[in-house]
């Protein structure tokens, strides 16, 4: 490895976003760590207002500030903080060599150009590729998402596409300019389930044919399960367990995790007469945590957890959770 | 598990169509009709939890408003509790409505922002009944307890509650004139999945207590095997598959209701290891324009040619289960082989 190199495509550091409202302060992400390796797929699960969406949305810089102002913490991508670099960079930056595939493929696409003309768009920009390159680029990218008579359909509005043929157009725009990292918001949750598997089926296609780096962002921890590498859970604005996608499923170390894993009915297998309630609400974020921001819900929950917010403690091989209770102990951590 | 043996229908549907025109031109005739809802019969019997189950677009949430006359349906019949509702006068169906109340997908959406929770909870009692002022306070009082609202929070408004909590306001105003019969329609879409369970709980609770009947309408398959007693599955404005809930997600028959569970990802990652799937290509057609025949048949992996000739009849190939698929159907095959040898002559 060359000097200062580092293992991994993107490494963010103690990020801190907080969003300055009328009625106060609301930290939606405090203090986040985690690092993306090469090629490697990082399932990111939450409910919402956990912080998920805005983690991902500060480190590329598209929230609006204000309200919302990244207090702290770093983003090292290719050698440089996105944190701190200016904004053209950053403009460089986004839809090129980290591009995006959001939630709704309705709203983010715009109705008034072609679908051609929103595939060439960022091959004309960041590429610098003339009119006819461009078409021809969009045409492959096309036919490598699975959209069919490519040529033709170039000049097609989005109207005209259906909801998960939209989606594979969302999804050829962030793969046009050949991406390191792919951050995919919720990109399946709009969709119906066969659509669902469709996509789902080709990105993991995608991943062995392209080698990109996935940030995937969901509350469906069954896509999870299927698609990730690796996964972290995300409540009330920190990471709250992190671990390699089977050892979190079948060795889930956090309180939260585990109940959440517990209250998702199956398809097959066992039928619960009742399901596992988490009771009580997520929490307001409208102060920095300076205690356990799932205490109130916990069935764990002791006097250590009102006075100090745990830290990410090594659990396994690769696996950390933010619990002061040891569960391989059945008691309190010592530490 | 509950047993239809002996049960009695309280809902009856017989060949139910919901047709919406489409109007084009310079003078707006009706040019065609997307067929919502396209001859679909089904029985929901006293006390049960009736699964409807199906894509967007399949139809299924314009069935349960039909069912309740929330549209003027275009043909067929909807009883409930053995009064004709589907062609009744407005008069005799607002004797019929307390009877059949509704929950609706978005609590933001269908709970007034201008109504305290008392006022949304009391309206229909206001409308339907001749309670004073203080016995409506006393009514509302007691739903809030049922659904588990705190009583000190009747004078708020619902901006003020979370999403679940405001669910559980719309679940109360369903119940305040004592229904027997409550569609939901997509009750907890809209829900996170931890909140999910408290409400779903809540209407088991609920139905366990006051022996009520629901209609329960989803896209969430994994849900739907919680909660319903019977499932069925709806393609494109059509029943593809009725039957109880355990048989039909261990040995689903039609074609449809088989790639539709297999394509919902399990929260198990060792799972999706040996998982062979069926992945549907193409998208569902437009209801404007089905498919001839069967109206699966253009994505359905074992379609025969029988299959985009012939629509399917519901049938009951086994005690209880009824499929809509030419698989299944005696004659048919017999058609088929007829036609295959005639083919070789």
């Amino acid at each position: 490895m060359p000097d200062g190199a580092t293992p991994f495509v993107l490494d963010v550091k103690d990020l801190k976003t907080v969003f300055r409202t009328r009625g106060g302060e609301v930290h939606a992400v405090n203090d986040v760590s985690f690092t993306l390796k090469p090629g490697e797929l990082l399932g990111v699960v939450g409910e919402s207002g956990s912080g998920k969406s805005v983690t991902m949305m500060s480190l590329i810089r598209l929230l609006p500030m204000p309200p919302a102002e990244i207090r702290g913490g770093s983003v090292m991508f290719e050698g440089q903080d996105l944190a701190k670099v200016p904004e053209d960079t950053m403009r460089a930056i986004r839809g090129a060599r980290i591009g995006m595939v959001f939630q709704d493929p309705m709203t983010s696409l715009n109705p008034v150009f072609t679908v051609g003309y929103q595939i060439m768009e960022p091959l004309r920009t960041h590429m610098g590729l003339n009119k006819a390159q461009a078409a021809n680029r969009a045409v492959e990218l096309m036919e490598l998402v699975g959209i069919n008579d490519a040529r033709r359909r170039l000049d097609d509005y989005p109207h005209q596409f259906s909801g998960g043929m939209r989606q594979r157009v969302m999804i050829a725009i962030a793969l046009a300019c050949d991406p390191k990292v792919l951050i995919a918001d919720e990109p399946t949750t709009a969709l119906d389930v066969t659509i669902q598997a469709q996509i789902l089926e080709l990105i993991k296609d995608l991943r062995q044919k392209l080698g990109m780096a996935i940030v995937w962002i969901t509350h469906d921890l069954g896509v999870i399960a299927g698609i990730a590498d690796r996964v972290m859970v995300m409540y009330g604005g920190q990471v709250v367990e992190q671990a390699p996608v089977r050892e979190l499923f079948a060795n889930p170390q956090h309180p939260y995790t585990r109940m959440l894993l517990e209250t998702v009915p199956r398809i097959t297998g066992e039928r619960s007469e009742k399901l596992r309630v988490i009771e009580g609400q997520p929490p307001m974020l409208s102060k920095a945590p300076e205690s356990c921001p799932f205490r109130a819900r916990c069935p764990q929950a002791f006097d250590r957890c009102a006075s100090q917010n745990p830290a990410r403690f090594d659990v396994g091989p690769s696996h950390d959770a933010a619990c002061f209770w040891d569960f391989k102990t059945g008691a309190p951590r010592h530490v | 598990m509950f047993d239809i043996r002996g049960a009695k229908k309280l809902v009856e549907v017989k060949n139910l169509k919901m047709h919406f025109p489409i109007r084009s031109g310079l003078l707006r005739r009706v040019t065609g009709a997307v067929k919502a809802v396209d001859d679909v019969s089904f029985d929901i019997y006293e006390g049960e939890t009736l699964g409807l189950v199906g894509e967007s677009g399949c139809g299924k949430s314009t069935c349960g408003r039909a069912v309740l006359r929330l549209y003027e349906p275009t043909s067929g019949s909807i009883k409930l509790d053995g009064e004709e509702i589907a062609h009744a006068p407005f008069d005799k169906l607002r004797r019929l409505r307390p009877k059949m109340q509704m929950v609706f997908q978005d609590p933001q959406a269908s709970l007034n922002p201008r109504m305290t929770v008392a006022g949304i909870i009391g309206e229909p009692l206001m409308e339907h009944s001749k309670m004073s002022a203080k016995e409506r306070t006393e009514r509302i009082y007691e739903l809030m307890d049922a659904v588990g609202l705190n009583r000190d929070f009747a004078n708020r408004y619902p901006h003020e509650f979370s999403g679940g909590q405001r669910q559980r306001i719309g679940i109360a105003r369903a119940l305040a004139l004592n229904p027997k019969f409550i569609v939901c329609d997509e009750p907890i879409a809209a829900l996170d999945v931890s909140i999910q369970a408290q409400v779903v709980n809540l209407l088991e609770d609920l139905q366990d207590r006051l022996g009520l009947t629901y209609l329960f309408i989803s896209h969430d398959l994994s849900m739907v095997r919680h909660i319903a007693d019977r499932v069925v599955v709806m393609y494109l404005g059509k029943v593809a598959e009725i039957g109880p809930r355990d048989g039909l997600y261990e040995d689903p028959l039609h074609p449809y209701t088989k790639a539709l569970l297999s394509a919902v990802p399990e929260p198990d990652p060792v799972s999706h290891d040996n998982a062979n799937r069926t992945i549907l290509q193409g998208d569902v057609p437009s209801p404007a324009n089905p498919p001839k025949g069967c109206n699966f048949s253009t994505r359905c992996p074992v379609a025969m040619d029988i299959c985009r000739r012939l629509d399917p009849e519901v049938a009951e190939v086994k005690p209880g289960r009824f499929v809509a698929c030419h698989l299944y159907s005696e004659t048919t095959s017999q058609t088929a082989a007829n036609a295959a040898q005639t083919v070789g002559a």
